[in-house]
């Protein structure tokens, strides 16, 4: 009982202690100015100049159905080199795992590249390491996104667009344009049953449509939006927000909600596409006839393997990166996912013969009508103008699903 | 041999004895400064440098961020409504998940306490904890399987012409009220055992009805425990993302915070403070009604 008060004071004592340390801890956090930029590319510094022995293996960050037993099991045989995969949801996740500079490499999309390039994550690639790169299709070369100051710095994996898919026996006719989602008038009529990606970058994919729906607009760039076609991508989200079921960035997410009937309409890869028809579910994407396009294209993507700078494996990840590209197994990789291979010399070697003429491999007019995935820069990627920069997509995308 | 090497080692350890002979607050001092440390640099740390970050910036391409001072976050989340709406939210679910989880649990509680036999006691108690042992996420995507459309509780309900809440707040809020229950029970189970039945007796002799009892005695002493156990499934609540990802399309505080923090660690830093204010105010309460008294 005496003592009942005294442990009450000391307690106070300890805690006035801590917060007088915290507030010196503060102090010093907040002194500590420098802060270093990150460097804008065109850095050969930390290219690798000679390829050495194989570390035994290899961490890398995919996107789903990049890695698969199937190709990396033979690259194990063959290079010694274990592989680790790690498959993320979306573009900021990968950006986030490569921070932590715990892998190798990574498959980044268009737009995840620029920002790994700002943030200093990435080191150019020394193409004469990856004879197969030769071959690979000139217009993926030096790309905007995946070449900065003229300096590789990434291989190309392979491309595609982003689907329309539906359940074949709820959705009739099939729809040939993206306003059986977008449009309010006609989206309401699967409310609560639509599907959607959960990234800030599908604001893009309301863009795609304006483009078509309101020329007065006048976007070109899908990505590089000024205030303008900005506010009126985000308005037409914001209507259709009410008709999601659900946003998904997971893949499993989606597959069990088509699966369950919880969505019946939405945007997909064709991961979970082919995943969804391999389990006998009666869906359907816009067909090879209509070039796998709604009428208005698409977003989609051009997905290029990039080196981390902190790479504790650097040869493995120049094995795989050859790997990859590989005619066969490019090849392999391709009609596996279903997009079109980067390697030129893979359509000789697909099952399908005509698989690379009906996926347009070598189409570049083809192309012309799909987005390929770009980070969203103020000054709208050429400097020519006021654009809406990646930050305030993200927070439109919170405003957008409220 | 082992006399040999055990001398050095006796006089080094004696040495040491020795310097803390008689000196208590060395003692107290050594044995303390392992915890501390922990506490102080684990967790308050963490918590200095997230208000520190908050009042930062961010590089849009790089993410980089920059240390300047800024209001900025600060005032986004005041003026958007939209997280506004989302705090809102948040606080709502942890509120209602927590009364529906007291109300469940209470007369859990109150029978493994006072009626249960020793067995049926520690059955009753496998039985709370036995859902603790398998992962979190599995239990979510159970429930996400059985809210789903064609699911089990659609199937259920339909003959009585009834349909299921499907996906949205009142499944996150039925998921979580079952995810934390466990962590309600036990408190107010410890809180009961410690009420001794003498003193229920005594009120039964002293002509109180048993609702007068429960209200007058039971409830007052045993209040403490709701309370300590409130602050398990609120925080539980008011921190979690991941359950209204998979059975929802709503976004609680912890959804904005992951979307944030990969280009925008400062405003992630910014909205992970709100929680933590509500949690102290709450804590305050608690302490005010007796939580921490006798826990």
């Amino acid at each position: 009982m005496r003592t009942d008060a005294r442990p009450a004071r000391t307690a106070w004592v300890v805690l006035a202690g801590l917060v007088v340390f915290m507030l010196v801890l503060a102090g010093c956090g907040g002194g500590d100015d420098d802060s270093t930029d990150g460097g804008g590319g065109g850095d050969e510094s930390g290219m690798l100049q000679k390829l050495g022995k194989g570390e035994g293996e290899v961490n890398l960050i995919s996107w789903a159905g990049y890695v698969e037993p199937g190709w990396s099991k033979p690259f194990e045989q063959k290079t010694g080199c274990k592989v680790n995969n790690k498959v993320a949801g979306t573009s900021d996740e990968m950006v986030k795992l490569m921070e932590s500079g715990q892998y190798d490499g990574v498959s980044a999309s268009g737009n995840a590249t620029a920002r790994l390039v700002a943030a200093d994550e990435v080191d150019p690639v020394n193409v004469d390491l990856v004879p197969n790169y030769k071959t690979v299709f000139d217009d993926l070369k030096n790309q905007s996104y995946n070449t900065f100051d003229d300096v590789p710095y990434g291989i190309p994996h392979g491309r595609g667009a982003n689907l329309l898919m539906w359940n074949d026996s709820d959705v009739k006719p099939g729809p040939t344009s993206w306003d059986v989602i977008l449009d309010p008038a006609k989206a309401s009529k699967y409310s609560g049953k639509i599907s959607v990606y959960d990234d800030p970058i599908y604001i893009a994919d309301a863009a795609v449509y304006l483009k078509t729906h309101e020329p007065d607009l006048g976007i070109e760039n899908p990505y590089q939006l000024n205030e303008e076609q900005f506010e009126a991508a985000v308005n037409l989200l914001k209507e259709q927000a009410p008709n999601v079921g659900e946003y998904w960035s997971e893949v499993e997410k989606q597959i069990s909600g088509f699966t369950n009937g919880d969505s019946q309409v939405g945007t997909t890869w064709q991961y979970q596409y082919f995943a969804l028809l391999e389990e006998d579910q009666p869906v359907a994407a816009s067909p090879a006839s209509q070039g796998f396009l709604p009428k208005e294209g698409a977003t989609g993507w051009s997905d290029t393997w990039m080196i981390s700078n902190k790479a504790k494996h650097p040869n493995c990840m120049y094995e795989w990166m050859n790997w990859i590209i590989e005619p066969k197994v490019n090849a392999e990789v391709a009609e596996w996912f279903g997009e079109a291979p980067a390697q030129s010399l893979a359509c000789d070697e697909t099952e399908n013969p005509d698989f690379c003429a009906d996926y347009h491999a070598d189409n570049p007019a083809f192309w012309k009508r799909v987005y390929y995935w770009e980070t969203p820069l103020a000054d709208c990627g050429d400097g020519s103008g006021d654009c809406k920069d990646y930050n305030d997509w993200i927070k439109a995308w919170t405003a957008i699903k409220g | 041999m082992a006399a040999e090497a055990a001398a050095p080692r006796r006089s080094a350890g004696r040495k040491l004895a020795g310097l803390f002979h008689g000196r208590p607050r060395l003692q107290v001092g050594a044995l303390l400064a392992g915890p501390v440390g922990w506490l102080v640099i684990g967790y308050i740390g963490s918590l200095v440098v997230l208000l520190v970050t908050s009042f930062w910036s961010v590089d849009a391409l790089s993410g980089e961020v920059i240390q300047e001072l800024s209001f900025d976050n600060f005032e986004a989340l005041w003026n958007e409504p939209v997280y506004r709406d989302i705090i809102g939210r948040t606080v709502g679910i942890a509120a209602a998940v927590t009364v529906t989880d007291a109300l469940l649990a209470f007369p859990i509680a109150f029978y493994m306490a006072k009626i249960a036999s020793n067995r049926g006691k520690a059955i009753l108690v496998v039985a709370i904890l036995l859902p603790l042992w398998s992962s979190y996420l599995v239990k979510v995507l159970a429930w996400r399987t059985m809210l789903s459309d064609g699911g089990i509780i659609n199937w259920a309900l339909e003959p009585f012409g009834l349909n299921g809440p499907g996906y949205g707040i009142v499944a996150v809020w039925l998921v979580m009220s079952y995810l934390w229950l466990p962590y309600m029970i036990l408190p107010i189970y410890a809180g009961l055992e410690r009420i001794p039945d003498s003193l229920i007796s005594a009120s039964e002799d002293l002509g109180a009805q048993p609702l007068t009892t429960f209200r007058r005695v039971i409830l007052p002493l045993a209040f403490p425990a709701v309370v300590a156990g409130s602050i398990f499934t609120f925080s539980l609540t008011l921190g979690d993302y991941i359950t209204p990802r998979l059975v929802s399309s709503d976004q609680f505080i912890g959804n904005v915070i992951f979307n944030s923090i990969v280009n925008d660690q400062p405003f992630a830093a910014a909205l992970a403070l709100v929680p933590i204010v509500v949690m102290i105010a709450y804590l305050l309460v608690a302490r005010r009604l007796g939580a921490f008294e006798h826990v």
